[in-house]
């Protein structure tokens, strides 16, 4: 399989800071629905935005499908949901709204094509949210806006999909749905994805590959293989 | 109140300054960047100093005097050497000390200044209206193609970034628009108000929207309808157009500010 992310060597730290991330090397292969879990701090969220060229390595070279990431320029191919997503904007924004501004990734200037909302029809309609398109974002609980950002990061039809915290504060139910979801677009559209949390109890049924960062790798495999103790991420210990 | 010119000439620049003015100021809102006009304001204001000083039109060196002012504010911010209001406090109080200087220095502190400062639209000539309206129209339609792309970095700033959108060029674009904006609407509401009129309507259209474009399309309609009535007021009433129109935008979010509180009580 070829490879959506390969990070060589790297390192990582701040500017005047300590190291936050040492002689990293790890692999993604196009299709693979990867969680990368850890203790807060340990670097998981560095790792991603390493890969999503939001930083930029002290040493070592990452690659985003086969392309030096600094000069991927297909970007469209990228989906991300930030971590705690939240509106940038202070005037209520529906969910179609939302969800519009990513399609930008594919179509920025100008006015939207029929492909365009076809698109952002199926966004909406694949999280569950073709419903309320017209509802703004402020008034849908946590779950349903988690939805909406995951929707907008789906929208431009990305071959890897990064969550940073997906399910920091919302429900249980929420969780759950959230990774049926993620489950579904994974078997049925091959999308790649990144799955950063400090726990995956929520995602660990349906992750084939666990990573667990702290200031390196620690721990990389099937979830079933991993040590009982590390199940909470906090008792990780390199 | 038709019948004359100067009341005609004034309806004309004052309504494409309304329309404008919400427009950019719907981003700058966005971007918790309300006070930026003033900041720019300021700058303007030593721009119009330095004109008087070298015998150049005085709207001409404030307009690149704003969008020199835009450039530094957004590159202070951008490179995080100061923090948004940091670099906002930077380039306002140079920008008002170095129009004090050179004002002083040109000798011009005098009734011509308050036309700059507080505008002046009932002497708006036909040469200054065509003025307002080829650079007007041109920020509309620059915002017109880049809305789109403009909205995506509003929305969700750090999303656009990974998606390849140009966000150091759309947030400077947005500042070029405010700079923009402020340049051609210094005679209609002048540099001390001309902020209030872009922030006031996004301000009071939020209170009651339901979605980003009713924001948008609102915020155009309390723009205009403020320039509109505060001019009419202003024959009337004897009033000073300027502040006339600003009270008008500011009385708008206080109705809208009502209307809020009644819609959620019931």
């Amino acid at each position: 399989m070829p490879l959506a992310l390969e990070l060589d060597s790297v390192d990582f730290a701040y500017e005047h800071g300590p190291p936050v991330l040492r002689d990293v090397s790890f692999e993604v292969e196009a299709g693979e629905f990867v969680a990368i879990a850890g203790p807060n701090g340990g670097g998981k969220t560095t790792l991603l935005r390493l890969a999503l060229v939001l930083a930029r390595p002290t040493r070592g070279r990452v690659q985003l499908f086969g392309e030096p990431a600094d000069r991927f320029r297909d970007r469209a191919r990228l989906g991300y949901l930030s971590q705690r997503a939240q509106l940038g904007v202070q005037a209520p924004a529906t969910v179609r709204e939302v969800v519009s501004a990513g399609r930008a990734a594919r179509n920025a200037f100008g006015r939207l094509t029929a492909e365009d909302r076809e698109a952002i029809e199926q966004a909406m309609e694949r999280v569950g949210l073709a419903d309320l398109a017209r509802r703004p974002l402020s008034r849908l609980s946590g779950g349903q806006q988690q939805r909406a950002f995951i929707a907008k990061a789906l929208v431009s039809g990305p071959q890897l999909l990064a969550l940073d915290e997906p399910t920091a504060g919302v429900d249980v139910e929420a969780q759950e749905a959230l990774s049926g979801l993620l489950a579904r677009l994974n078997d049925e559209l091959g999308v790649t994805i990144l799955y950063v949390s400090h726990e995956f109890g929520a995602i660990e049924h349906v992750v084939r590959r666990l990573v667990l960062v702290r200031g390196g790798i620690v721990f990389d495999g099937p979830p079933s293989s991993l040590p009982g103790v590390w199940h909470d991420p906090s008792h990780v210990h390199v | 109140m038709f019948e004359f010119e100067f009341m005609r000439l004034a309806f004309a620049a004052g309504a494409i300054v309304g329309l404008l003015a919400p427009v950019v100021g719907f981003f700058l809102v966005q971007r918790q960047m309300s006070l930026i006009g003033d900041g720019i304001g300021h700058v303007a204001f030593a721009g119009v100093a330095a004109g008087y000083l070298i015998g150049v039109s005085p709207v001409w060196t404030a307009l690149v005097a704003a969008i020199v002012g835009a450039a530094a504010i957004e590159w202070l911010r951008a490179h995080r050497t100061a923090a948004g209001d940091q670099a906002l406090a930077l380039v306002f109080y140079s920008g008002i000390a170095g129009g004090v200087v050179l004002i002083s220095a040109a000798g011009a502190l005098n009734a011509n200044l308050f036309a700059y400062l507080f505008g002046s639209i009932l002497t708006v000539t036909r040469a200054e209206l065509l003025r307002i309206a080829l650079l007007g129209l041109g920020a509309l339609l620059l915002v017109a193609i880049l809305l789109r792309a403009l909205l995506a970095v509003a929305i969700d700033e750090e999303g656009a970034r990974v998606s390849g959108l140009p966000v150091a060029f759309l947030n400077g674009a947005v500042s070029m628009l405010a700079a923009l904006t402020i340049g051609i609407s210094m005679r209609i509401v002048g540099i001390l108000l001309i902020a209030a009129l872009m922030v006031l309507p996004v301000i009071a259209a939020q209170r009651v929207a339901w979605s980003l474009r009713s924001t948008m399309g609102l915020s155009i309609s309390i723009g205009l309808g403020s320039v509109l009535a505060g001019l009419t007021a202003s024959y009337y009433l004897n009033m000073p157009p300027g502040g006339a129109i600003v009270l008008t935008a500011a009385a708008t979010f206080v109705v809208a500010a009502g209307l809020e509180t009644l819609r959620r009580r019931v």
